[in-house]
């Protein structure tokens, strides 16, 4: 060969055909703050205009860069201003904006839209409550909308009046989509800390103090670390780390590639690459199998926190240089119903919420996909809600939950969604009540940032 | 733009001939070529420049790889930019 090595090029076929390499999204950002409208009719439609205009190739563009670099791009995604922002100037019912959004993302042949969000960390301001109360109805009739809810940051510390709203409308979710596996629920996410540049979903909205209109890009790769770590069943722990280094820089690379692409094809500024692992309910594209390759007999055995938290670390250490902006969530994602090796150590009763939560401390980004007892009460929902946040307001990272109440379900049981999302088994959960205190309302206060111990 | 062609499959006579035939056929022009035989298996890694491409770059990646299921192969053609990006820093 000219200037490519044989070893080189077959590495990165094999990764793509047998490891699952893919780029997981290329997410288009694109501002709605030009869009408000005191009435909402007319904002709707520039909404609607707007997306459509800005989209147009978005689906068409993935499609060939992956047919010309020979690298699957599973999702071609959008996201928007939160639109309580919107409806702070407009008033009316807030799902005219959702169903806006949901005719959008079908014209562009989008997979998901995220931004059905509101940002409540310190208080709600005019729109927000309105939004947040119709977040049921609006994910209920629309396929593609994600939503998310920032109660709580490092900064502002945690609004708990959000939080006790937030468990009754993750119920009022799952209740209204009960025939349907209770599909809200798992396009709705409670953010500490949410990041304004997140190409991934649910949690995905366009921050306010980004540009107009941005390609966010996500990577995943769970399945290529683990081959790697395959290869070496007797190394230390530094070499381990090591590998994962390597690998992680190697995905990354593509994540840059693309998004670059893109961009250009596009004629849209590049935003981001997100340095993630996110795996997949296929076989060999796991999270919780790269931890157990590192030596444990199942996820959520002891050990299972240190473990990720080395590949977490790990994997941002050997992203950020290969990209020249990173940003997004970026870390391993632990979704438990999008994650063979995770609902199998579910089932088996191994993996346990308290050992997730456990492990959020150390990964992006929480709780996530996560089937509990249909019969869960709202204020455990938020006291699961409120414990999560408390995590990722104390360590200045971001935490999410992405919970569903199975209705009608008990553990043993699951929901089964198929595609990406999989199958989830329903865990069990401590319902010892914290409903004084989730009813008790006003502000968790911000966090000293000194004496860190 | 430079593409990377890569032909895995059964070690038979006329690999190399049919594969820079298609790519004759339809302009594409052979820039290196690297071929070795592993444990019975043929393994060739081409480096082609799509300039004069009579169809566009996505268009024949598809094209080479069913032609490659018809012959029992395993043919891949990629951006070259892929294997660059992912392999040098």
């Amino acid at each position: 060969m000219i200037d490519l090595n044989t070893a080189d090029i077959l590495e990165t076929i094999h990764m793509i055909d047998e490891e699952h390499l893919d780029i997981r999204t290329i997410t288009m950002g694109i501002s709605l703050l030009d869009c408000a409208d005191s009435d909402i009719d007319r904002a709707c439609e520039r909404i609607y205009e707007k997306i459509v205009r800005k989209a147009e190739h978005l689906v068409k563009t993935g499609e060939d860069i992956e047919r010309e670099y020979g690298i699957p791009i599973i999702n071609k995604r959008i996201s928007v201003t939160p639109i309580a922002m919107l409806l702070a100037a407009s008033g009316g019912d807030p799902v005219k904006y959702a169903k806006a959004l949901e005719r959008a993302a079908k014209e562009v042949g989008a997979n998901y839209l995220g931004g059905y969000s509101a940002l409540v960390q310190k208080g709600f301001a005019a729109g927000d409550e309105a939004l947040i109360r119709s977040i049921p109805e609006a994910l209920t009739v629309t396929d593609h909308v994600c939503s998310s809810v920032n109660i709580g940051s490092t900064k502002a510390g945690i609004n708990m009046d959000a939080v006790a709203l937030m468990g009754q409308i993750i119920r009022e979710c799952a209740e209204k989509t009960a025939d349907r596996e209770c599909v809200a629920a798992s396009k709705l996410v409670v953010f500490c800390n949410a990041v304004e540049d997140n190409p991934f979903m649910a949690g995905a909205f366009h921050g306010a103090g980004e540009a107009d209109c941005v390609i966010n890009v996500g990577v995943s790769g769970p399945g290529v670390v683990r081959t790697a770590l395959a290869k070496m069943p007797d190394a230390n722990i530094t070499d381990i780390a090591k590998a994962v280094k390597r690998t992680a820089f190697k995905i990354t690379r593509v994540g840059q590639l693309v998004a670059t692409e893109a961009s250009r094809r596009l004629d849209v500024p590049f935003g981001i690459v997100d340095l993630s692992l996110a795996p997949t309910p296929a076989v060999g594209d796991s999270v919780a199998h790269v931890l157990e390759e590192m030596g444990l007999e199942q996820c959520g055995a002891a050990g299972t926190t240190a473990c990720l938290a080395l590949l977490n670390d790990a994997v941002k250490k050997g992203g950020v240089m290969a990209s020249s902006h990173v940003g997004g969530l970026s870390g391993a994602f632990i979704p438990v119903s999008e994650d063979a090796g995770m609902i199998d150590a579910a089932k088996s009763g191994c993996l346990t919420i308290e050992k997730l939560e456990a492990m959020t401390a150390v990964c992006s980004v929480g709780l996530d996909m996560i089937a509990v007892p249909g019969d869960t009460p709202a204020d455990v929902l938020s006291g699961i809600i409120a414990d999560e946040a408390a995590i990722g307001m104390v360590n200045s990272k971001t935490t999410a939950v992405r919970i569903i109440p199975a209705i009608g379900k008990q553990p043993g049981e699951e929901l089964e969604y198929g595609g990406l999302f999989g199958s989830a088994p329903i865990m069990p959960v401590n319902t010892a009540s914290p409903a004084k205190f989730i009813a008790r309302g006003g502000r968790i206060p911000a966090p000293l940032q000194s004496l860190k111990n | 733009m430079r593409a990377v062609i890569t032909v895995v499959g059964k070690d038979t006579v006329g690999i190399f001939a049919k594969v820079s035939t298609f790519c004759a056929e339809r302009n594409v022009n052979i820039l290196g070529v690297s071929q070795t035989i592993l444990e019975d298996m043929f393994c060739m890694m081409m480096q082609v420049s799509m300039d004069d491409c009579d169809i566009p770059f996505g268009e024949f990646a598809d094209a080479i790889k069913s032609y490659g299921l018809e012959n029992d192969l395993v043919i891949h053609a990629m951006h070259e930019d892929i294997f660059n990006s992912m392999h040098r820093i």
